[in-house]
C-alpha cells in the first residue's frame, strides 16, 4: 500500500483530535488517550519511506483559494521528527504531571495545545504557497503562546504575554509581505512564486518584511530577548517541545522563502549569516553568565540556531557539490539540535525538580546521585559542542567541508569559536556535578521514566551522528520547490 | 575479509562501559568480575586480529555516514601495534585500578569511563581514515575528563579544566584540517599515500601548512613543548589515571596520530620531500631536553614521572622525523617501550603513595627496605628510561642513534648522549634514596601516612601489575631479537608496509 492524501490528512488531524480527547477526559486518563498516540510516529515513518519514488504534492481548492502542498523528502524527516518529539515530551508531561503539583484544568489544557501545534508544524511541513504557511505558522505560534502561559505565574503570564506581542508584530510583517507578493506576482504558491518572481525591489521588500517577521519568531540574534524568559518560567516539556521544534518551524521557513524568492542574493545571504555568527557568539556568551540551569539551556537555544543561518551565505551562488554538503549539513545540524535540546531541557527538568535548586550550584553530589540525569545531560551536550560521534559532530563536519571548500573563511571561525564557547558553558555545568566535599542535598526521586525518555532522546542524537546515510539520502540534494 | 573481529572487539570495551555504568554502584564484585573478562578478551581478540594479520587476512568494515564520507575500521600492522600495548596494558591498569580504588566513592563512574577510555583507543587505532580517527580521537578527550576530575577536590577540577582547555582546542584544530584535507584529496584512506603527492606542486605550501596545523593538533596529546602544559598539571589525578594518561591511552594517541598522519596520509617519502621532517625533528629534540631538565627540578614524585614522559614520547616522534626504516622501528619499537616502563613507574609511584603516603622524593629514603618488590620493579623501570641494557630504553636508544646516522643527522646523537645524561640525573638520585639512604625502615623518622601492614608489602591487586610490566621491560629489552618482541614487531611493520613504498 502506498502512502495516499488521505493519509496525509489523517496524520495532521490525528494530534489534534486526540488532543480534544485528552481534554475532555479526566486528567488520569491522559495516559491512556497518549496509547493511541503511539503509532503516529511510526505512521509518519511509513510515510517517509514511501516517498522513494519521489514527492507527493497536490492543490485543495476551497471555493477561490487554492492550497498548495507537497511532502518531500526533507518534509516527512521533519514530521518524522516532530512526532518523535511531541510523543516523548507528551509522555514526559505525564510523568512530570505526577512529580510536580499542576494546576488540574491548565495541566487538561496542555492536551489541545499540543494537539494544535501538531497541526501547525505539519502544516508548516508540507505548506507549498504562503497561505498555508501562514495558516500553520500562526497556529503554531498561538499555541505555543498558549503553552507558555499554562503554569500561570506572575513570571509566566509577563514573559509569554510579551512572547505573544512578538509574535503578533512577526504575524503583521508577515501579512504586509504577502500582501506585497500578491499585489507584484498575483499569486502565493511557492512553485509558480519560484518561475515569476524576479528580484526586483518589491519582491526585496517583500522578502524583507517576511524575514525580519521570521526572525523574530526563531529568536535569531538580535531579535532574541523574549526566549530564555519564557523557556525560566515555562513547564519542562513545553520547554522542551518549544527550543526544538518551534524556533526551528520558522528558520524552515525563512529558507524556503530565500531558496524561491531570491537563491543569488549574496549580500542578504552573508547578511543572515553575520546575524546567525553573532547569535553563536552572543548565545554563546550569556550562556557561559547564566546563573541558572534553564536559562543556561535557553540561551544556548539561541547560539545553536545561528549555527543554522550559515546555510545562507554557503547556499547562495555556490556550487552544486558545496550547495549538497551545506544543505545536508543544516538539516542534520537541526535534527540533532532538536533531539539534543529536549533531551537536555528533560535533563535539566529533571535535576531541577530532584535538587530543588535552578542555581549551577546546586548540582554538587549529583553524579552520584542522579547519575542517569547527568549522563543524559551530558550526551546531550556532546551533540550540542559537535563532539563526536553525534549528528552535530557529523553535521559540523560537513558544514566546515562547505565553508572551506567555497573559501567562505568567517564561518569556519564562527564554527570553531562557537564549539568553544559550548564547551565552556556545558563544562561549567558538569564541572559542579564533580564537587564532592559539599553538603549531601537532600534529593526526591523522579519515576524512572522520566529519566528514561530523555536519556532515549540523547542517544538518538548520539546515534545520528553515525546513522545519518539514511535520512541524508532521503533530504537529496537542494531544491527549489 | 571479516567485519566482525574488529567490531567484536571495540565492542568488548563499549559494551563493558555501558553495563557497567547500569550495575549499581553496591556490585563491586560484579564490576571487577566483568572488568577482567573484558580486559582478557579483549587482549585475546586483539592477539586473535595480530595472527590473522600476518597470515595475509583483512579485516575491516564500513558504512557511509554521508556522500563522501565513510565510518571505516580497519585493521593494519601499524593500529594492530596500537591496539595491542592499550589491551595489554589496561589489563594491568584494570588490576591495578581495582585494587587502587578498593572502598572509593564513585567507582561505577571511573570504572565506565575507564572502559570508554580504552574503547576510544582501540577505535584510534582501527580507525581507517582521518574522520574514523577523529571521533574516537575526541572521544578519548570525553571520557578522559571525568578521570581527571574523579577526585572532585578544587586541584582536580582545575587540572581537568586545563586538560579539557588544551585538548578540546587541540580536537577543533585537528578537525579543520582534517577537513581541508578532506576538500582537497577527498575521504583519504590510510594507506593512500600518493594521493596528496600526485596533488601538484602549486598545493605543496598549502599541504605543508596544512601538516603543521595537524601536528598542533596531535602535538597537544603528545605532549610536544609547548604543547605540553596540561600534563603534568593532570598528575592530581589517581595513579590508574595517571598510568592510562602517560602510558596507554593519551599521549600515546597523540604520538599514533602523529604516525599515521607521516606515514599513512602525506607518506614519508613525500613528508621527506616536502622538508617537514627535519622540523619534527628539530621540535622532537627540544621536548626531549626541556622535559628532561623541567623534569630534574621537580620535587615530587608524580610530576618528575610526568616530564619524564614528556621527553620520552619525544623519542617517538624524533624516530619519526629520522628519514629511514631504522628511524621508523625506532619510533614504533619506542611505542611499546615507553608504555611498558611508564606504566611501571606509575605503578610504584601509587604503591608508594598509597602504602606509605609518599609524594615527595626526599620522602622515599630506606623505602627499598620496607618495599622491595615495588622498588625493584621501580628500579628496572627507572634505568630502562636512562636506556641501560638489558631494559628495553636501551634498545630505542640504541636504534634511534643507528637511525641518526642512518638519516645522516649525527648531531642528534648529541641530544641522544645529553639526554640520557639528564636522565641519570633525574632517576639515580631517586634509586639511590630507595636503596641507599635510611630511611623509616631502619628506625629513621617515620612515613608521612603508613598503611596498616599487610602479608605482601602492599596490596597483590597492587603489587602484582607493577612487577609483570617491570618483567615485561626486561623481558622486551633481553630478547630482543626472538621474534615477537617489540623490536622484531616494529621491524616487521616497517618491512611489511613502508620499506616496500620508500622506494
Amino acid at each position: 500500500m502506498n502512502p495516499t492524501p488521505l493519509h496525509l490528512l489523517w496524520l495532521l488531524c490525528a494530534p489534534l483530535a486526540l488532543g480534544l480527547l485528552a481534554w475532555v477526559r479526566p486528567p488520569r486518563h491522559s495516559g491512556l488517550v497518549l496509547l493511541l498516540a503511539l503509532p503516529l510516529p511510526l505512521v509518519a515513518l511509513w510515510l517517509a519511506l514511501g516517498l522513494e519514488a519521489g514527492p507527493m504534492a497536490g492543490r485543495l481548492g476551497l471555493g477561490p483559494l487554492v492550497l498548495h502542498w507537497r511532502l518531500d523528502g526533507l518534509a516527512a524527516l521533519l514530521w518524522l521528527l516532530t512526532h518523535l518529539l511531541l510523543l516523548a515530551s507528551a509522555l514526559y508531561a505525564v510523568g512530570y504531571a505526577r512529580a510536580t503539583v499542576l494546576d488540574a484544568r491548565a495541566y487538561a489544557w496542555l492536551w489541545p495545545l499540543l494537539g494544535g501545534l501538531a497541526l501547525g508544524l505539519g502544516l508548516i511541513w508540507i505548506a507549498a504557497d504562503l497561505l498555508l504557511l501562514y495558516a500553520g505558522l500562526e497556529l503554531m505560534g498561538l499555541c505555543a503562546v498558549g503553552m507558555m502561559l499554562l503554569p500561570g505565574s506572575i513570571e509566566a503570564l509577563s514573559a509569554g504575554l510579551r512572547y505573544l506581542l512578538y509574535a503578533l508584530v512577526g504575524s503583521l510583517a508577515w501579512l504586509l509581505g504577502i500582501a506585497l507578493l500578491l499585489g507584484a506576482w498575483s499569486r502565493l504558491d511557492l512553485a509558480g512564486l519560484a518561475a515569476l518572481a524576479q528580484p526586483d525591489a518589491v519582491t526585496q521588500i517583500a522578502l524583507a518584511l517576511l524575514t525580519s517577521g521570521l526572525l523574530l519568531k526563531a529568536a535569531i540574534f538580535p531579535l532574541h530577548s523574549w526566549l530564555a524568559p519564557v523557556h525560566g518560567s515555562a513547564w519542562t516539556p513545553v520547554s522542551a517541545l518549544h527550543g526544538a521544534l518551534v524556533v526551528k518551524a520558522s528558520f524552515f521557513i525563512l529558507l524556503t522563502l530565500w531558496r524561491v524568492l531570491l537563491p543569488e542574493a549574496i549580500a542578504g545571504a552573508w547578511t543572515l549569516g553575520a546575524l546567525g555568527s553573532l547569535a553563536v557568539l552572543w548565545g554563546g556568551v550569556q550562556a557561559w553568565r547564566a546563573a541558572g540551569l534553564k536559562q543556561l539551556v535557553a540561551w544556548s537555544t539561541v547560539g545553536q540556531l545561528g549555527y543554522l543561518m550559515l546555510a545562507f551565505p554557503l547556499l547562495a551562488g555556490t556550487s552544486a557539490n558545496i550547495a549538497t554538503l551545506a544543505w545536508q549539513g543544516t538539516w542534520l545540524q537541526l535534527a540533532g539540535h532538536a533531539l539534543a535540546k529536549a533531551a537536555m531541557f528533560m535533563a535539566v527538568g529533571n535535576l531541577l525538580l530532584s535538587t530543588g535548586k535552578n542555581q549551577l550550584e546546586g548540582l554538587t553530589g549529583t553524579s552520584r546521585r542522579l547519575p542517569l540525569s547527568l549522563l543524559t545531560f551530558g550526551l546531550a551536550a556532546v551533540t550540542l559542542m559537535g563532539l563526536p560521534p553525534s549528528a552535530g559532530f557529523t553535521a559540523k563536519w560537513l558544514l566546515l567541508q562547505a565553508a572551506l571548500a567555497a573559501g567562505q573563511w568567517p564561518w569556519v571561525l564562527v564554527l570553531v569559536l562557537g564549539t568553544l564557547l559550548t564547551a565552556i558553558y556545558i563544562f561549567r555545568v558538569l564541572r559542579c556535578s564533580f564537587v564532592e566535599d559539599a553538603p549531601e542535598p537532600m534529593l526526591c526521586t523522579l519515576p524512572l521514566g522520566m529519566d528514561l525518555i530523555a536519556f532515549t532522546l540523547a542517544l538518538a542524537a548520539i546515534a545520528l551522528g553515525l546513522a545519518a546515510g539514511w535520512p541524508l539520502s532521503l533530504l537529496g540534494q537542494t531544491v527549489v520547490p | 575479509m571479516s567485519a566482525l573481529l574488529p567490531l567484536a572487539t571495540l565492542a568488548s570495551s563499549l559494551l563493558t562501559a555501558g553495563v557497567i555504568f547500569m550495575l549499581p554502584e553496591q556490585a563491586a564484585r560484579a564490576r571487577t568480575a566483568l572488568n577482567l573478562v573484558a580486559a582478557m578478551t579483549k587482549l585475546v581478540l586483539v592477539m586473535w586480529m595480530a595472527r590473522g594479520l600476518i597470515a595475509g587476512q583483512v579485516y575491516a568494515v564500513e558504512f557511509p555516514v554521508a556522500e563522501g564520507l565513510a565510518f571505516v575500521l580497519r585493521v593494519d600492522a601499524l593500529g594492530l601495534t596500537f591496539a595491542g600495548l592499550s589491551s595489554l596494558l589496561w589489563l594491568f591498569t584494570t588490576i591495578y585500578a581495582i585494587g587502587y580504588l578498593e572502598n572509593s566513592p564513585n567507582r561505577r563512574r571511573f570504572f565506565g569511563f575507564f572502559s570508554l577510555c580504552v574503547a576510544s583507543t582501540l577505535g584510534i587505532s582501527l580507525a581507517g581514515n582521518l574522520f574514523t580517527l577523529l571521533i574516537f580521537y575526541e572521544l578519548l578527550t570525553l571520557s578522559t575528563y571525568p578521570l581527571v576530575a574523579h577526585r572532585g577536590t578544587p586541584q582536580a577540577l582545575v587540572a581537568a579544566t586545563v586538560y579539557l582547555r588544551y585538548t578540546l582546542s587541540a580536537g577543533l584544530v585537528l578537525m579543520v584540517g582534517m577537513v581541508a584535507l578532506q576538500v582537497l584529496a577527498g575521504d583519504l584512506r590510510f594507506g593512500q599515500r600518493e594521493i596528496l603527492a600526485h596533488l601538484g606542486e602549486a598545493y605543496h605550501p598549502l599541504l605543508i601548512g596544512l601538516f603543521w596545523l595537524l601536528i598542533l593538533g596531535f602535538g597537544v596529546k603528545a605532549a610536544l613543548v609547548p604543547l605540553h602544559g596540561w600534563l603534568p598539571r593532570a598528575m592530581v589525578a589517581p595513579a590508574p589515571v595517571s598510568a592510562l594518561l602517560h602510558a596507554v591511552a593519551v599521549v600515546k594517541a597523540g604520538a599514533f596520530g602523529i604516525l599515521r598522519l607521516v606515514y599513512d596520509v602525506y607518506g614519508i617519502g613525500f613528508s621527506a620531500a616536502l622538508g617537514v621532517l627535519d622540523g619534527l625533528v628539530a621540535i622532537a629534540c627540544v621536548t626531549i631536553v626541556y622535559g628532561s631538565i623541567r623534569a630534574l627540578t621537580q620535587e615530587e614524585l608524580k610530576p618528575r614521572l610526568a616530564f619524564s614522559t614528556v621527553s620520552q614520547v619525544a623519542y617517538i616522534v624524533l624516530g619519526i622525523g629520522l628519514f629511514g626504516p631504522l628511524g621508523t622501528i625506532a619510533a614504533l619499537a619506542h611505542l611499546l617501550h615507553q608504555g611498558l616502563m611508564k606504566v611501571t613507574l606509575f605503578f610504584c609511584a601509587g604503591n608508594y603513595a598509597e602504602e606509605l603516603g609518599i609524594h615527595r622524593i626526599d620522602e622515599l629514603d630506606g623505602v627499598g627496605r620496607r618495599m622491595p618488590l615495588s622498588s625493584l620493579a621501580f628500579t628496572v623501570g627507572a634505568l630502562g628510561m636512562i636506556g641501560l641494557p638489558p631494559v628495553v630504553g636501551f634498545v630505542t636508544k640504541w636504534t634511534l642513534g643507528m637511525g641518526a646516522m642512518q638519516a645522516e643527522q649525527p648531531w642528534v646523537l648529541a641530544v641522544l648522549v645529553f639526554s640520557t645524561l639528564l636522565n641519570a640525573a633525574y632517576f639515580l638520585p631517586i634509586l639511590n634514596r630507595l636503596w641507599f639512604r635510611p630511611g623509616p625502615a631502619h628506625g629513621v623518622g617515620t612515613w608521612p601516612c603508613e598503611r596498616a601492614p599487610s602479608r605482601l608489602e602492599t596490596s597483590a591487586w597492587l603489587l602484582l601489575p607493577a612487577l609483570a610490566t617491570a618483567l615485561l621491560s626486561l623481558l622486551a629489552g633481553m630478547l630482543a631479537g626472538l621474534p615477537f618482541s617489540p623490536l622484531q614487531w616494529a621491524t616487521w611493520v616497517v618491512n611489511q608496509t613502508y620499506l616496500a613504498l620508500l622506494i
